[in-house]
């Protein structure tokens, strides 16, 4: 029993990591009807810079404080992420108002190409090191419960909890501000978003920014966990399904999908992978979001979408 | 009219000055050994690709510094491959041709290897897959063109079993035993299987498999797996991230660094060095060499090619594993065109035929290679035609949370196990492919 509630656990700590990042899929898809590829080169990009300036400011500054360091490192990545979302919007989405999803998705398909090689030229492409005091050791906690009691990984237990935060604080920045209602419309359609006011190039920038920030966050979280390295991108990939199955214009969605996802791929490979060969969870994670798909198209919590004909 | 006749003499003029350039740069390339080199300097095993290359290449300049190879200069060119199969094979087909002809390949993955070991009899250019490929292809008899030099993984694992025996007490103290092999779920990851589970039977011992998806970041289930099952041993056949990433998980779930074991593309800096404490214990097999920083000829790198502002990368990881491993598949390559020069003449061009025939007669004893500047760091290698590895030794060390540092004596890898398994997989190999196996005779020509 205590093996299953490890599993379980662990299923759903990976599943609010999985959140996060999909989270910024369907912040930018929400605002702007792009399916964003690049979140993933988004966030190799802010991890990359969070860890080459912690490791440059202490020489630059003389600083020796390692949360200073990383302070001044997250200042300064946010800016860049600032600057990202800006050149994203002056460079490619501004010229593509109103063109069609596909047209869209093909320009992020190109920003994430750019990003990854312009982080890797800027930054290098050696495994770098975000070390943010997050604690290795696990610890074994319902001993007196379960025989040999449960083991926790304090590292994912902390990163859920950051990620179930700012899960939490997009929720109501989308549901409960005006630039989140502002973000909603623009959504709906851009046209008419433009003709009742709203600056579009504003708003776009607004929520690239957010987007970045969230990868920013997701960067550090997994950058400290498998250090930050090109791989970092495909951590993203992981996240698809959870859209898929959430639905791509629902935050709750994401949260629900990811952690469905987290579960359901730890307990397929522990439990199912050693009967077909094991190595299972990557694909069994999109099985299990078009299984969903089958009986609800839109995703879980995602808006049934109906064409006149 | 006028314009015409100005306008053919320069034609004319062009025509002859670009033929007079021909000649001499026909010469020059008559003067100069091809290299292919394929990379991967981007993507998810970068951080273990740039070592390797950063160390062939400085080799191939000290050659070159040197005077070359009895006057004969190297030229190389690199190749993106990704460590994808299509790019590689892409790649290959694209420099295969270049500079007079690529004297030998050297794929950096087993993927690519396989793929090319189809297509390099047809071409006639070795490939040489120094510690990695197919583990069969030892067998010079069927496997004509490949070269799995000083080690395949069949060695690899054979060599960590018997020190975990010899750390145990013996091989009758294995029985009732459980290994786990953790590897990356790709043709390399999964070649050593089929030596463990040999030994397994020989021994009584118990293998539990746990693949790990590309590119290896997620392997929380698999360690949690570890920790229900509680194997006595787990051995690692992981690359690029995945190392760091299953140390990791194996501080996360609390299993014993000391325990794990892993193969030598899964000890090296890149895997521990951001893990740094946490690794601390964590073993790893050393295909003859390991971190090398005062090797005579790391001393030659840094003053010959370095020191004189035409390093390939950074000065600080000259010597370190992967480095190392870069400049001795660079010096193997080397030394095979050396040999073939002895026989097709000292000075002279070698194709890809001479240079096969340069690898099947290695003879790097130990003084040639203390002369090159390897004492200590390597023991000596002998081809021939039907043994295209050479050599079988390897060792182990440790990482003690700053660096690696021998842990063990040398060992040899057991031929009594390994040449079985080699000749029937060979065979299978030639009976499926329609090849007729080389008879000593053969190897003669």
């Amino acid at each position: 029993m205590s093996f299953f509630i490890e599993t379980l656990l662990g299923g759903l700590m990976t599943g609010m990591l999985y959140s996060l990042v999909a989270l910024g899929f369907v912040l930018i898809y929400k605002a702007s009807g792009v399916f964003n590829f690049a979140q993933g080169a988004m966030v190799l990009f802010a991890a990359l810079a969070m860890a080459r300036f912690a490791e440059w400011i202490p020489g630059w500054l003389g600083i020796e404080s390692l949360f200073l360091a990383n302070l001044i490192a997250i200042v300064i990545t946010v800016g860049i992420m600032f600057v990202v979302a800006w050149l994203v919007e002056r460079l490619a989405l501004r010229h593509l108002v109103n063109q069609n999803e596909a047209t869209l998705l093909m320009a992020t398909l190109g920003i994430t190409y750019v990003l990854d090689g312009v982080g890797q030229t800027l930054f290098g492409s050696d495994i770098y090191k975000i070390d943010v005091g997050m604690p290795k050791d696990p610890v074994i906690m319902f001993e007196a419960l379960f025989q040999g009691g449960v083991l926790i990984n304090k590292e994912d237990f902390i990163a859920a909890a950051i990620a179930a935060i700012l899960v939490a604080a997009l929720t109501l920045f989308f549901q409960k501000t005006p630039t989140g209602r502002a973000l909603r419309a623009v959504a709906d359609d851009h046209q008419a978003a433009l003709s009742v006011g709203i600056p579009l190039d504003r708003i776009w920038v607004i929520v690239w920014c957010v987007a970045g920030i969230t990868a920013l966050v997701a960067g550090i979280i997994w950058g400290s966990k498998l250090g930050v390295q090109f791989s970092l991108s495909t951590v993203a990939l992981r996240a698809l399904p959870v859209v898929i199955l959430g639905g791509l214009t629902s935050v709750p969605g994401a949260i629900i999908g990811g952690l469905i996802i987290g579960v359901g791929e730890k307990i397929s490979e522990v439990y199912l992978g050693p009967y077909v060969g094991g190595g299972i969870e990557i694909w069994f994670a999109y099985m299990l979001a078009l299984v969903f798909l089958l009986f609800r198209p839109q995703g879980l919590f995602g808006e049934k979408i109906i064409d006149r004909v | 009219m006028k314009q015409i006749r100005k306008l053919a003499i320069a034609a004319s003029l062009a025509a002859a000055l670009t033929g007079g350039l021909t000649v001499p740069q026909a010469f020059a390339q008559a003067k100069e050994q091809f290299f292919p080199i394929l990379v991967y300097r981007t993507g998810a095993y970068a951080p273990n690709g740039v070592p390797w290359a950063n160390g062939f290449i400085d080799y191939l300049k000290l050659t070159n510094a040197k005077g070359g190879i009895n006057g004969i200069k190297l030229a190389f060119e690199e190749c993106e491959t990704g460590y994808a199969t299509d790019r590689g094979v892409e790649c290959y087909e694209r420099l295969k041709g270049k500079h007079g002809g690529a004297t030998a390949v050297q794929p950096l993955s087993t993927g690519i290897t396989f793929a090319l070991t189809e297509k390099a009899p047809g071409d006639k250019i070795p490939v040489i897959t120094a510690g990695y490929g197919r583990s069969e292809s030892q067998n010079g008899a069927v496997f004509g063109w490949n070269f799995p030099l000083i080690g395949t993984y069949w060695m690899g694992a054979d060599v960590l079993v018997q020190h975990i025996a010899k750390k145990e007490g013996g091989f009758d103290k294995l029985k009732g035993k459980k290994i786990a092999l953790v590897y990356h779920d790709s043709p390399y990851g999964k070649e050593p299987i089929a030596l463990l589970q040999e030994r397994a039977k020989m021994h009584g011992f118990d293998v539990q498999l746990l693949p790990v998806a590309h590119p290896g970041v997620e392997q929380k289930a698999t360690w949690l797996q570890i920790r229900q099952n509680k194997p006595d041993y787990v051995f690692l056949w992981g690359w690029g991230v995945m190392n760091s990433t299953s140390i990791k998980e194996a501080q996360a779930t609390g299993y014993p660094r000391e325990k794990m074991y892993g193969v030598w593309w899964s000890g090296a800096e890149p895997d521990v060095k951001d893990v740094g404490e946490g690794a601390k214990g964590y073993n790893a097999l050393a295909m003859q060499h390991g971190a090398e920083p005062n090797a005579k000829v790391i001393k030659d790198v840094l003053g010959m090619v370095h020191g004189k502002g035409q390093g390939t990368g950074p000065k600080e990881e000259v010597g370190q594993v992967l480095y190392m491993r870069g400049l001795i598949s660079a010096m193997l390559q080397v030394e095979g065109v050396r040999k073939a020069q002895e026989r097709y003449g000292k000075g002279k061009h070698i194709t890809g035929e001479q240079m096969r025939w340069g690898l099947e007669n290695l003879n790097l004893d130990q003084k040639t290679l203390d002369a090159l500047g390897f004492a200590g760091v390597m023991r000596p290698v002998q081809t021939s035609c039907l043994d295209h590895m050479g050599s079988a030794w390897a060792r182990v060390h440790t990482w003690d949370g700053k660096k690696w540092s021998f842990s063990s004596d040398w060992y040899q890898g057991d031929e009594k196990v390994l040449r079985p398994m080699v000749m029937l997989a060979s065979g299978k190999y030639a009976d499926e492919k329609k090849i007729k196996p080389r008879t000593p005779e053969d190897c003669k020509k």
